[in-house]
């Protein structure tokens, strides 16, 4: 007896476009629960976790924020190695606005996510025309460079950076606001990639001479993403800025730069949910393997390979095949 | 310049570094009028529609549309002006349906603007006029992914996202190469509706005898150069171009 595994659509009967028929209880968690479960999920995890993996949480929040960014530049065509230009010069700017002029945190944090998302978009503005591996060069080198400016010239504390910023005021506040943006920038930000103006931001990655010919001004549409990009990345500085009371050189780590890239890879770029869950997985586990000591970083890269190499469309597109199909094994003849 | 004409293109010159790839091409359309763009491979038709359309800059001379200088204007401004062509290889976007394909053109300041200000409904225009070009309703092919259609329905949207974007001049780059005859039969008599409604369009095209039969005038390059201008049956005739198609004198 011959066997064949066939694979059917789960999805519902009816439908059209984005009306859905619902007959059922079923039917209906089927559509709610992959909404549902991430959004209980962000409000339940800082109530039930402890101390420590409450302060992993905020890091998750930041650098899946940081994933999302640099996903919406992908959609693009704008592959960028320097997330951590948007992180750092988010973070600078919320350093100065409360350092210099004791602007309240939650203003500082808005102020500077709007500051820094100006100041990178302007950064980049002049390098928009160039494409592929010449853009991300850039992309990589001028947080470098800044790093530099600000060892040099002395300015904003120099190497020792700006201490003594003003925390907000609770750690409860800190965890709900960080996981209230990263719920908006997530769902928000999906719902643009899948609207017809993502469908434009994407037309521009993948043939964008067929953008042009439509009259429509492709360095406009990039340098729109750009700037929504900067802000979601300078949002994650800025918040970081306030929670660790201290804006130095490090924000331009290159930690910032490739992490974020690691989590969209993995969790499957293109989709901005695989970004986040990319960072739900990576940064938890880089805090896993810390008690392992010398042997951690070896033992991350071979989860990455292993990931990449297994799943290359990445965690999350695997996860929704699986979920909207399911498989049966049927006898043949 | 004669104030009817909608296109004129005077002295253009285009080198890309040695090599002379437009010389001294000068003719002039008029509104309603369809053109035919022919001549050897290579001999500089595409560089024409991408002189006029704004992808490649002149090296020297000018080109008016509707009386204004468009030489050297960014392509998309050139298009919001009211000139779509359509692309020799099409590339749509494999992974999405043929109807979203058209959302592109849809979205265009141009579109916008005709409407007075709002987009309406994309969806439907782009199903409407999908059915246009031949998208039959019934059969659901505009929902049917890019990937799967066939070369002539490809060059169909092609031409239906240049109908979207409802120019004063239309360009069409060898829209016919690659098809079979049937599809061409059938592609035809829509470039001929065109016309009915007053369209300006200019046709690259290699297939002569369906060019033939719908072009008022032709016009004929080889090297760069203009060897020929004028009706169809009176270019063919001229030793020029029965030199630079056949190779021989005549």
């Amino acid at each position: 007896m011959k066997k064949r595994k066939e694979r059917i659509d789960r999805g519902i009967k009816a439908r059209s476009g984005d009306i859905f028929a619902l007959s059922s209880w079923r039917e209906m968690l089927y559509l709610s629960a992959p909404r549902l479960i991430p959004i209980i999920g962000f409000m339940v995890l800082p109530l039930v976790l402890g101390d420590y993996w409450q302060k992993v949480l905020l890091s998750v929040a930041v650098f899946a924020l940081l994933a999302i960014s640099w996903d919406i530049l992908a959609q693009s065509g704008m592959i960028s190695l320097g997330q951590a230009l948007f992180f750092g010069t988010g973070a600078y700017a919320a350093g100065i606005f409360n350092y210099y002029w004791h602007w309240h945190p939650l203003i500082s944090i808005a102020a500077a996510t709007i500051a820094g998302g100006l100041l990178c978009t302007l950064f980049l503005l002049p390098v928009l025309r160039l494409r592929g591996i010449y853009f991300s060069m850039v992309t990589l080198i001028i947080p470098l460079m800044l790093v530099r400016i600000i060892e040099a010239t002395k300015i904003f504390g120099g190497t020792e950076g700006l201490t003594g910023i003003e925390a907000l005021s609770s750690k409860w506040i800190e965890l709900y606001l960080a996981m209230a943006v990263l719920t908006a920038a997530l769902f928000g930000f999906r719902r643009m990639i899948a609207s017809d103006y993502g469908l434009i931001l994407k037309a521009i990655n993948d043939n964008d001479r067929s953008v042009i010919n439509a009259g429509i001004n492709i360095y406009w549409f990039k340098t729109q993403a750009l700037f929504i990009s900067a802000c979601v990345g300078a949002f994650a500085g800025a918040f970081m800025t306030h929670v660790y009371m201290f804006a130095g050189m490090p924000v331009f780590a290159l930690d910032y730069s490739i992490l974020p890239i690691a989590a969209a890879v993995v969790g499957g770029p293109g989709t901005l949910a695989g970004a986040t869950l990319g960072a739900f997985i990576l940064v938890p586990l880089s805090e896993i393997l810390r008690g392992i000591g010398g042997l951690r970083i070896v033992l991350y890269g071979l989860f990455l390979v292993v990931f990449i190499v297994a799943l290359p469309e990445g965690i999350f597109q695997y996860v929704q095949r699986k979920y909207h199909q399911f498989e049966r094994w049927v006898e043949v003849e | 310049m004669a104030p009817s004409a909608l296109l004129q293109v005077t002295g253009v010159y285009k080198n890309f570094g040695g090599v002379q790839a437009v010389s001294d091409l000068s003719f002039e359309l008029s509104p309603g009028e369809l053109l035919g763009l022919i001549g050897p491979n290579g001999c500089g038709k595409t560089t024409t529609v991408n002189l006029i359309t704004g992808f490649v800059k002149p090296s020297q001379g000018k080109i008016f549309f509707q009386g204004r200088n468009i030489t050297g204007m960014a392509p998309h401004k050139i298009v919001r002006l009211g000139i779509a062509r359509t692309f020799q290889m099409v590339k749509p976007f494999y992974q999405l349906p043929a109807y979203k394909n058209m959302i592109i053109p849809l979205y265009s300041p141009r579109v916008k603007q005709l409407a007075g200000g709002k987009y309406g409904d994309r969806d439907a225009v782009a199903l409407d006029l999908l059915e246009e070009v031949g998208f039959e309703r019934d059969a659901y092919v505009a929902y049917k992914n890019a990937s799967v259609l066939p070369q002539g329905y490809l060059k169909r949207l092609e031409l239906a996202k240049a109908i979207a974007l409802q120019p004063d001049l239309m360009i069409l780059d060898e829209l016919f190469s690659g098809l079979s005859l049937a599809e061409v039969a059938s592609i035809l008599p829509i470039i001929e509706k065109l016309r009915q409604e007053g369209k300006t369009i200019i046709m690259i095209e290699h297939r002569l005898k369906e060019l033939f039969r719908i072009a008022d005038r032709v016009v004929v390059l080889n090297f760069g150069e203009k060897i020929a201008e004028g009706p169809s049956n009176v270019v063919m005739e001229s030793d020029a171009v029965k030199k630079a198609y056949l190779g021989v004198e005549a």
